[in-house]
């Protein structure tokens, strides 16, 4: 009996050595030794300016930078359905920062995930797109990266609740969702098309958005860019399920990615208006690539003539009107002065029967923008919208949306307008405290 | 006959529902702080508050505002007792040619309302709406921290409510 229990034990402690070992060989990964941050002298211009470029569209700066913070010095709440993640310190600070990674460390970081010190890398780190960008591009990223200002600054710890908490639990992740993902890459669409899968699917990883995630956060391949959420946002969806009233045409999208808004789609706003902010600012030929190869996955316009501007059809204002008679009279006092103005884009307001937020299933896109507006650029001409949060109730709201997706989007009432509006409230009225920390004495003006 | 409740008094107006507050209260109830600007929410020179936060009358019709409180640059001082935001933007002399000034203060005031301390940063992130053309924004920027300095002295007190 005795003898038994002692074979089982040493069965159990073998299958529990042997488990550990397998997680420690799957999840270990060995320190890369610190160097003394590189002078910045010894990093050639050009490459430092291809870099600039790549950073931009990689859109770094918007996860690595706080609002009002130092560039690239980390520290943003990222939410995710397991806890918050702040984002790391990018510049060459040697102590808080990355300024003692050697370029191998960079380059193994941007590929598999990893820390310089070895530590697993949660994925709100993108490098399951990253892990596409060429070596030659790593480390133009790593030139332009280590010669910014180094800015001393330490993340906050991340709010995850457990098992999430524990680091090498990543590996695991890795194995089930990391596959280093191959580029999509056909000679017979032509150089631009293949440079456009190149960026779209590495380095620009517009799918960290705009593709659905699994119950554990990692993107279901079957459903690349069919829509997805971010920050009480909807990313719409970009392939063949897009529900934008007019096609997306490669001209288009170059268009809007390029000036932040498009006369047959209207204005990019929510994390996307940071998106466009850079690319406004990258070569052309990359804008023209994207555009390209998005065209290509949004699929052929359709034959039901969807494909011309003149197509876009709205419900006659009677019928919609007698749908929702209080949200009429809103739209007609408060909005059409704008939407129905004729000015052209971005000095009138689009003509809503255009406006994918009003097609979308999920009408929070909607909802942001009538709430909060879209707010000038700064040191850049757009369009702007003023925000309606403080002079239109909830009640007041929910009549406005049916009326709007009654008259302009020409399909069924959404679901449970009521909750969707008082959460997108709230979470503008969190946003709005965050920004109204007090000041310290020593940052208060003086007379 | 629509109640519309302006500086702590309520209104009888015989308006249509659509009309813009901001014509009501220029020249149904002449009260003519809140400026007209350019009729479209892009200039911020008609800024009044409603329920406590800033809000651009002149795209904010009456049909909305049933059951609110509306506030104007009126309700918050007079000549012979400026409050707290009026006597800072004198004092910093903030105005030029003055026509932005009175949405300029109400959005001000509004951003002080809840935040007593802001920093330069969310001052400018606060007032981005409104424009001034003479370019006074520095000494308007003055201006808000002094009245934050202002609220907050003893004689003072209880000026940062609003009728």
């Amino acid at each position: 009996m005795a003898g038994q229990l002692r074979i089982i034990t040493g069965i159990a402690a073998v299958v529990l050595v042997a488990g550990a070992a397998a997680g420690f060989a799957v999840a270990w990964r060995p320190s890369i030794a610190a160097i003394s941050p590189p002078q910045p002298d010894t990093f050639d211009p050009a490459m430092v300016k291809r870099g600039r470029d790549l950073a931009a569209i990689g859109n770094c700066n918007t996860c690595h930078t706080t609002q009002g913070g130092a560039n690239y010095a980390g520290g943003l709440p990222v939410p995710t359905p397991f806890g918050t993640i702040f984002s790391s310190n990018i510049t060459p600070d040697a102590a808080t920062g990355i300024g003692g990674w050697p370029e191998a460390a960079f380059v193994r970081a941007m590929r598999s995930g990893v820390s310089r010190d070895g530590r697993q890398l949660y994925p709100t780190f993108p490098y399951d797109h990253f892990t596409n960008v060429s070596e030659a591009d790593d480390r133009a990223l790593y030139a332009f990266l280590m010669t910014r200002q180094p800015v001393q600054a330490s993340p906050p710890a991340n709010q995850l609740s457990f098992p999430f908490n524990y680091r090498p639990l990543i590996a695991g992740w890795k194995l089930l969702y990391f596959h280093g993902r191959d580029v999509p890459s056909n000679e017979a669409k032509g150089a631009e098309w293949n440079r456009g899968a190149y960026l779209v699917e590495g380095l620009a990883h517009c799918g960290a958005c705009h593709t659905p995630r699994n119950a554990l956060g990692a993107e279901r391949v079957n459903a690349q860019f069919s829509g997805g959420q971010v920050d009480n946002w909807h990313a719409y969806a970009l392939n063949d399920t897009s529900h934008a009233p007019v096609r997306w045409t490669a001209d288009a999208l170059y268009a809007y990615l390029r000036h932040g808004w498009q006369a047959d789609h209207g204005t990019a706003r929510g994390p996307m208006a940071e998106v466009v902010d850079n690319l406004a600012s990258v070569p052309d030929n990359d804008v023209r690539a994207i555009a390209a190869y998005m065209a290509d996955i949004s699929g052929a316009p359709a034959p039901d003539g969807k494909s011309g501007a003149d197509a876009v059809a709205q419900s006659s204002p009677a019928d919609a009107a007698q749908a929702a008679p209080a949200g009429a009279a809103i739209y007609a006092a408060a909005c059409a002065s704008c939407h129905e103005s004729g000015r052209p884009l971005p000095y009138g307001g689009i003509n809503l029967a255009r406006s994918t937020a009003v097609t979308s299933p999920d009408p929070r896109n909607l909802i942001n923008i009538v709430l909060a507006g879209v707010g000038a650029v700064e040191g850049e001409r757009g369009p702007i919208m003023p925000g309606f949060a403080a002079s239109i109730d909830d009640t007041q709201m929910v009549a406005l949306l049916n009326y709007l997706r009654a008259r302009f989007g020409k399909r069924p009432a959404w679901d449970d307008l009521d909750k969707t509006v008082r959460e997108a409230r709230a979470a503008q009225a969190v946003s709005l405290a965050a920004r109204d920390v007090p000041a310290e004495s020593s940052q208060r003006g003086k007379p | 006959m629509i109640t519309l409740k302006v500086n702590g008094q309520d209104h009888q107006v015989d308006a249509d529902p659509d009309t813009p507050l901001l014509y009501v209260l220029r020249n149904d109830l002449e009260l003519n702080a809140a400026k007209f600007g350019c009729g479209l929410g892009q200039c911020g020179s008609c800024t009044v508050i409603v329920d406590g936060q800033a809000v651009l009358s002149c795209v904010t019709p009456l049909l909305l505002l049933e059951g609110k409180q509306v506030t104007t640059l009126e309700g918050l001082g007079t000549v012979a007792a400026p409050a707290p935001i009026q006597r800072a933007f004198m004092e910093e002399q903030a105005a030029q040619c003055g026509y932005c000034i009175a949405g300029m203060m109400m959005r001000a005031q509004a951003l002080l309302m809840r935040n007593s301390k802001p920093t330069d940063a969310q001052i400018r992130a606060e007032l981005e709406p409104n424009l001034c053309r003479c370019g006074t924004h520095m000494r308007i920027l003055r201006a808000v921290h002094r009245a934050a300095r202002l609220m907050d002295t003893a004689d003072a007190a209880g000026d940062r409510s609003i009728r």
